[in-house]
C-alpha cells in the first residue's frame, strides 16, 4: 500500500495522469510532477495560505491535502485563471492597486478572492478583509490587496 | 518538512473502516479533512504506519433533522454545516461557532466530526458540542453506541473513542424559539487557535425568566467543560446585570488555565470573566427579554 499509486485528475480544464507516493503532498505533486509553478508552498502547515487552490471550485490548502485524495478531482491553479493572455479580472485589479510586491502570497491572494467573490459578490470592505485574513502577506501590507478585491469585485459585476 | 512514509488505503464503507482499525489498532490514524492531522504529520510529531482515508465515505456527509434534533454525518464538512439554513435556523450557536474556525479554505476541508475528535481544548466546535450537550455516535466491532460531552473530552487531544471505534454522527439540539444563545471567542488575529472561547445558552420561561443555563469555555482548561455553578446561579431567575457579573466571575474561577505562549493563566482566567459576562448579555439580548 506504501507503494505508489496511480492517479488521474483534472487541472485547469487539462486531464492529467500520474504516478505517486502516498505521502506526496498535492502541492509537491503540482509542482514536482505536473511542473505547475505557480502554486507556492510556504509553511506547509496550513497557516500561510501562499498554496492555495481550487477543489472541485473550493478554496483548499494544497499543503493540507494529499495527492493521492485529488484522484478523480478537478483542480483550479493560478494558472487556470487567465483565459490566455486575457488576465482575470482579479489579476487586473491586483496589477492595477498594486495588490502584491514580492508576489510569493498572490496565487493564494487570487484564489481566495476568486471563490470569496464567486460567494459574495458585492462585499463589503470588512467582509473582504476576512476573507484575505487567512493568507499572509508581509510585504505589502493588506490596504492594497484589499482594494484589489473590492475594485475586482466592482468590475465583475458590470460584466 | 513532509509527511513521513505511510500506508494509505481508502475504504469506501464504515464496515471496512471499522475492519482496517480492528486489524491494525495501534498502527491506524483516520484522515478525515486533514486540517490537524496534516500538520502533524507535515511537522513529524505524528507518523502513523497506515492511513485511512474516509474521505470516500458518502455515507457520512449530511444534515438533516429529526424530531428535536441535527442529525450530521461525521464527514460533514464545517463549511456546510456553518452555511446550512437548517443549522442557521435551527441551531445557530453552531454555525456561529463554526465561523470561528480558522479560515474559509480550512472550513471547505476540515469536518465537525475531525474536530470533535481532534478534541483540542481550545477547539470552537468541542466548546459549542458542550453548550449544547450534544451527543456523538461511535460505531465498533462491538456495534454503536452514544457519548455525551463529560465522557468523551477526556484531557487534552484525547478522547474516549476505542482505537476501534469511527465517530460517525453528531446530535445536537434544536434551539426552542425565544432561546438566547452566543459563541465569542478572543484570539489575536482573525482564524486564529482560541485564547478563550465561549458558548451560552439561555433556555426561557413562558414569563421571562430563565429555566436553564448552559455556559461552556474553551482554552483554559484541558477539555472544554461546562461552568456548572455559574449555569446554577441564572436558572430560575430574572436575569440582570448583577447575576450576569456573578455567574462570570464563577464561570472564571472554575477555569483551569495554563500559562503558554499566547496568553499566562491569569490573563486567561481573568478574561474567562469577563468573555462569559460579555456572552451571556449578548445572549440574553436574544431572548428578547434583554435591553
Amino acid at each position: 500500500m506504501a507503494q505508489r499509486q496511480r492517479i488521474n485528475l483534472k487541472v485547469n480544464g487539462v486531464e492529467y495522469e500520474g504516478e505517486v507516493e502516498p505521502r506526496k503532498l498535492l502541492v509537491d505533486f503540482l509542482r514536482e510532477d505536473l511542473e505547475l509553478l505557480g502554486t507556492h508552498v510556504g509553511c506547509e502547515h496550513g497557516v500561510c495560505g501562499a498554496c492555495t487552490i481550487l477543489l472541485n471550485g473550493k478554496a483548499v490548502r494544497s499543503c493540507l491535502m494529499l495527492a493521492v485524495q485529488a484522484d478523480g478531482a478537478e483542480l483550479t491553479t493560478i494558472e487556470g485563471l487567465a483565459q490566455g493572455a486575457q488576465l482575470h479580472p482579479i489579476q487586473e485589479a491586483f496589477h492595477e492597486h498594486h495588490g502584491l510586491q514580492c508576489g510569493f502570497c498572490t496565487p493564494g491572494m487570487l484564489l481566495t478572492s476568486h471563490e470569496f467573490l464567486q460567494e459574495n459578490p458585492s462585499p463589503t470592505r470588512e467582509e473582504a478583509k476576512k476573507a484575505i485574513s487567512g493568507v499572509l502577506c508581509r510585504c505589502t501590507g493588506y490596504k492594497q490587496v484589499i482594494d484589489s478585491v473590492m475594485a475586482a469585485a466592482e468590475t465583475m459585476k458590470n460584466e | 518538512m513532509k509527511p513521513a512514509a505511510f500506508d494509505y488505503i481508502a475504504p469506501k464503507t464504515v464496515e471496512e473502516v471499522i475492519s482496517l482499525l480492528t486489524t491494525h489498532e495501534d498502527e491506524a490514524k483516520i484522515l478525515a479533512g486533514g486540517q490537524s492531522l496534516m500538520p502533524i504529520m507535515n511537522f513529524r510529531l505524528g507518523r502513523p504506519g497506515l492511513l485511512i482515508d474516509i474521505n470516500g465515505l458518502d455515507e457520512l456527509d449530511y444534515i438533516k433533522q429529526q424530531d428535536d434534533h441535527l442529525l450530521i454525518g461525521g464527514l460533514t464538512r464545517e463549511r456546510t454545516v456553518e452555511r446550512s439554513p437548517l443549522v442557521r435556523d435551527l441551531c445557530p450557536l453552531l454555525s456561529q461557532a463554526i465561523s470561528f474556525v480558522g479560515h474559509t479554505a480550512i472550513r471547505n476541508r476540515g469536518t465537525v466530526g475531525g474536530s470533535l475528535v481532534h478534541a483540542d481544548p481550545s477547539g470552537e466546535i468541542p466548546t459549542a458540542f458542550c453548550a449544547l450537550d450534544g451527543r456523538v455516535k461511535a460505531v465498533g466491532p462491538d456495534g454503536e453506541r452514544w457519548i455525551d460531552p463529560g465522557e468523551f473530552f477526556l484531557t487534552f487531544l484525547t478522547t474516549s473513542l476505542e482505537p476501534t471505534e469511527l465517530l460517525v454522527e453528531v446530535k445536537v439540539p434544536v434551539l426552542p424559539q425565544g432561546t438566547g444563545w452566543s459563541f465569542m471567542e478572543l484570539s489575536r488575529r482573525v482564524g486564529d487557535f482560541a485564547i478563550i472561547g465561549v458558548a451560552t445558552l439561555l433556555f426561557m420561561n413562558g414569563d421571562g425568566t430563565c429555566r436553564e443555563a448552559r455556559i461552556a469555555l474553551g482554552g483554559v482548561a484541558p477539555t472544554p467543560f461546562r461552568a456548572e455553578e455559574a449555569e446554577e446561579v441564572l436558572a430560575g431567575q430574572a436575569i440582570g446585570e448583577e447575576l450576569i457579573s456573578r455567574a462570570g466571575e464563577l464561570a472564571g474561577e472554575a477555569a483551569d488555565a495554563e500559562d503558554d505562549y499566547h496568553a499566562s493563566a491569569e490573563y486567561r482566567q481573568e478574561m474567562a470573566k469577563i468573555m462569559v459576562s460579555r456572552s451571556l448579555r449578548q445572549a440574553l439580548a436574544r431572548t428578547g427579554k434583554g435591553n
